[in-house]
């Protein structure tokens, strides 16, 4: 009985390990082809069989195209039209956008690794300039960038094979490249692998980009391009999807608690390198820099100009997220705001808002003694007129000199003198033109000219600094110029 | 027919006052240094040539096809235009009477061309070209004053500029107008310098324009009008019929002053 017992124990024992043994070695050989899945190359996919055609749809932002799924590699026709034209960059605000398929970011492309991409360029006949694409997915000649070169009123098509899956930027590739990229010139292709990526509730398509305005942020009007704070990577705006309200208010993100979320971000630039962050969430998975890296729990990643990132997270109760560039400055200041709102039912294990209001007494419940108003600060020290004039000589070397010339006599025709000007003798009139700028026909000791001065960033001291100078050589009158003086005449 | 009649009336009255010869303006010539196609060492010496003060416009283009019928909208051979050619118009003999002096657009480098010689004229070399248009209203090179740059800029910026008429702005230092503000404009040899349609690769034997390459090869970084002319004149073909661009002639001295 014992015995009997025993062997059977040793029977189910050796069953077991049997069984063991073969699941592991089953286990072993999927990882083995996962990892052959994932390392196969570029090579590989280059000679992937194409079966079967189809027509390529694409999507302005915030939404992509449906998934790939399990279809095979496939030839991919596709069309973009490329159309400058004047749309909103905030309340007020409007700018000549130079754009792929009417939006910026331009159209989201959705391929599969393999596929071969047919891709028809048009450039609208009332555009003013030659365009062409390149596009990081491609492997040749300038991404596309060569073959795609379309002027205005003209169509081109070119081919090409995706042959790594990713997440990538395309942009305009035509000189003055920063200025078309600077205009909206960009947007995302995406290269699924083989099988797509795993399926998720919502998918958006978001694209940070800066832009460069001649007025300051929020200045209304139409807005022209500012190369040269394009040239100094100093931008009025940083947004999402083109506008400051590109992804708020009707344009919000709308998702339900719960639902799995993945957004494909990329950044456009011209100039600056994003820190993504969405305000109240973690990414749950992060594909580094749109590779095949994936990182897990991020809080901000960071996505440089013309790169991108895929990332994914539950949106796990009700709120309303705000997508910022964690640079933060240009999330309040610049417009790089965006709104997910998050529907659904309250989860109190994860958030449960507010519980308690108090007041807080670090030093317990005793009456505090106030402190004095304000903060004491020292005085600046008074500067005098031969200080003023030292200063101001430096900054007028730095700002002013090349058109008023060293010597204050300006250019004949073109810049007008300062040098013993008569339109110095109004003070105010004399302020108004640094701090404010001038334009139009002004009269100086009797000459008429007609030009634009731009307005100077100067701080009060700077600008009292650099008028007193003027106001002291040159036999002007001598007047010292205060920065109590120049803050009146601010607005 | 309102639009014919008009468009006649018009082309009779232009062409009682435009029997005197299209104005031309003096331009001396001298040394610069072009965006492309040299070391910034080196310049180019541009030859002194007469230019017309202002871009050759719908009317007087109309004068042009009624004296050749091969270059009417209808009667153009396919190679030398493509089917853009004179988009604007109506009919051969006939366009929008608001057109009538504004710069003639939808033209190919053939009929440009044409048009020029039958006028005893040519087209402009790039040179010469880029060396009138450098000038502003007061000096022969003002490329440097960057507002100069800014408002040139600014004008290849605005939409729709080929509705505007001809002569509305102040004329330049040799007398020319609407250089820059209303149409590109053909020049005789404008794929002489080849953007490749990678402007990124300069330094190779195809003197890319786009991107990088172009940036590269080029003398003036700031100037970006310039760079959005060169990028422009490399991405068309003679036969191309373009909304944005336009022409003007210019003659030799010799010639002119033979006329003379």
């Amino acid at each position: 009985m014992v015995m009997e017992n025993l062997k059977e124990y040793l029977f189910k024992g050796y069953l077991y390990l049997f069984i063991l043994l073969i699941t592991g070695a089953f286990s072993c050989e999927q990882k083995q082809r996962e990892t052959a899945q994932k390392v196969k190359s570029a090579d590989y996919y280059a000679n992937i069989k194409v079966m079967g055609e189809m027509k390529a749809e694409l999507t302005a932002p915030p939404h992509v195209p449906p998934p790939v799924g399990n279809r095979p590699a496939k030839k991919l026709y596709m069309e973009m039209e490329i159309l400058e034209e004047e749309a909103e960059m905030a309340d007020g605000v409007s700018y000549v956008y130079w754009t792929f398929g009417g939006s910026v970011p331009g159209s989201f492309i959705r391929t599969r690794v393999g596929d071969v991409v047919e891709f028809k360029i048009k450039n609208h006949p009332d555009n003013k300039l030659p365009h062409n694409i390149d596009l990081h997915a491609v492997t040749g000649q300038g991404g596309g960038a060569e073959a795609s070169f379309v002027a205005p009123g003209q169509e081109k098509v070119f081919s090409f094979k995706v042959i790594n899956p990713g997440l990538y930027v395309y942009h305009c590739a035509t000189a003055p490249v920063g200025m078309h990229v600077a205009n909206g010139m960009y947007g995302l292709i995406l290269v699924e692998p083989e099988g797509g990526l795993p399926p998720v509730d919502r998918e958006f398509y978001v694209m940070q980009g800066d832009f460069y305005t001649e007025g300051k942020f929020g200045q209304e009007g139409l807005q022209a391009f500012d190369m040269q704070k394009a040239v100094n990577e100093n931008p009025d705006y940083v947004v999402f999807n083109g506008s400051v309200n590109g992804l708020s208010g009707e344009n919000a993100l709308a998702a339900k608690a719960g639902e799995n979320i993945r957004i494909f971000f990329g950044n456009g630039g011209p100039n600056l390198a994003s820190s993504f962050h969405v305000i109240g969430e973690i990414f749950d998975k992060v594909y580094v820099e749109g590779g095949n890296f994936v990182n897990e729990n991020v809080q901000t990643t960071l996505v440089p100009a013309g790169g991108s990132a895929i990332l994914e997270f539950v949106a796990d109760v009700p709120s309303n997220l705000v997508l910022v560039d964690h640079s933060i400055f240009r999330a309040f200041n610049k417009g790089a705001l965006g709104i997910l709102t998050v529907s659904g039912e309250e989860n109190h294990n994860i958030f449960r808002g507010e519980i308690m209001e108090g007041i807080y007494r670090p030093e317990g419940s005793v009456i505090q003694k106030m402190p004095k108003d304000g903060l004491e600060l020292e005085a600046p020290k008074e500067m005098t007129k031969e200080d003023r004039v030292a200063a101001g000589k430096k900054l007028y070397m730095q700002a002013c000199f090349a058109c008023h010339q060293a010597n204050g006599e300006g250019v004949p025709n073109a810049f007008p003198p300062l040098a013993d000007a008569d339109y110095l003798d109004n003070v105010d009139q004399a302020i108004d033109a640094v701090i404010h700028g001038l334009s139009g026909e002004i009269t100086v000791n009797g000459k008429k000219y007609n030009n634009i001065m731009p307005a100077q960033q100067l701080s009060n001291e700077e600008a009292a600094n650099v008028l007193t100078y003027v106001y002291n050589s040159w036999e002007n009158n001598g007047t010292l110029v205060t920065p109590e003086m120049i803050n009146k005449r601010r607005r | 027919m309102k639009t014919l009649i008009m468009t006649f009336i018009l082309g009779w009255s232009m062409a009682a006052v435009m029997a005197q010869e299209v104005e031309m303006a003096l331009v001396k010539g001298g040394e610069y240094s072009p965006l492309y196609g040299v070391e910034k060492e080196n310049k180019v010496s541009v030859s002194s040539f007469y230019m017309d003060k202002r871009p050759v416009t719908h009317a007087e283009f109309l004068r042009f096809v009624e004296e050749h019928p091969q270059w009417r909208k209808s009667k153009v051979k396919r190679l030398f235009a493509d089917e853009r050619y004179l988009d604007l118009w109506d009919g051969d003999l006939s366009f929008p009477e608001e057109l009538a002096e504004s710069p003639v657009n939808n033209i190919s480098w053939f009929a440009a061309k044409a048009y020029c010689e039958c006028q005893g004229k040519r087209l402009p070399y790039v040179d010469e070209w880029e060396y009138a248009a450098m000038a502003d209203e007061h000096r022969k090179d003002a490329r440097r004053d960057s507002l100069y740059n800014v408002k040139v800029l600014r004008g290849y910026e605005v939409p729709k500029t080929y509705r505007k008429k001809v002569a509305q702005t102040p004329e330049n230092y040799w007398g020319i107008q609407d250089l820059h503000g209303l149409v590109w404009e053909w020049t005789k040899d404008f794929n002489s310098i080849i953007l490749t349609g990678e402007s990124r690769n300069n330094g190779n034997t195809d003197q890319g324009m786009f991107c990088a390459s172009g940036a590269l090869g080029a003398n003036d970084l700031m100037n970006y009008a310039a760079f959005m002319r060169y990028a422009m004149r490399s991405s068309l073909k003679a036969k191309f019929s373009v909304t944005n661009l336009g022409f003007r002639c210019v003659t030799d001295l010799k010639v002119a002053d033979n006329a003379h």
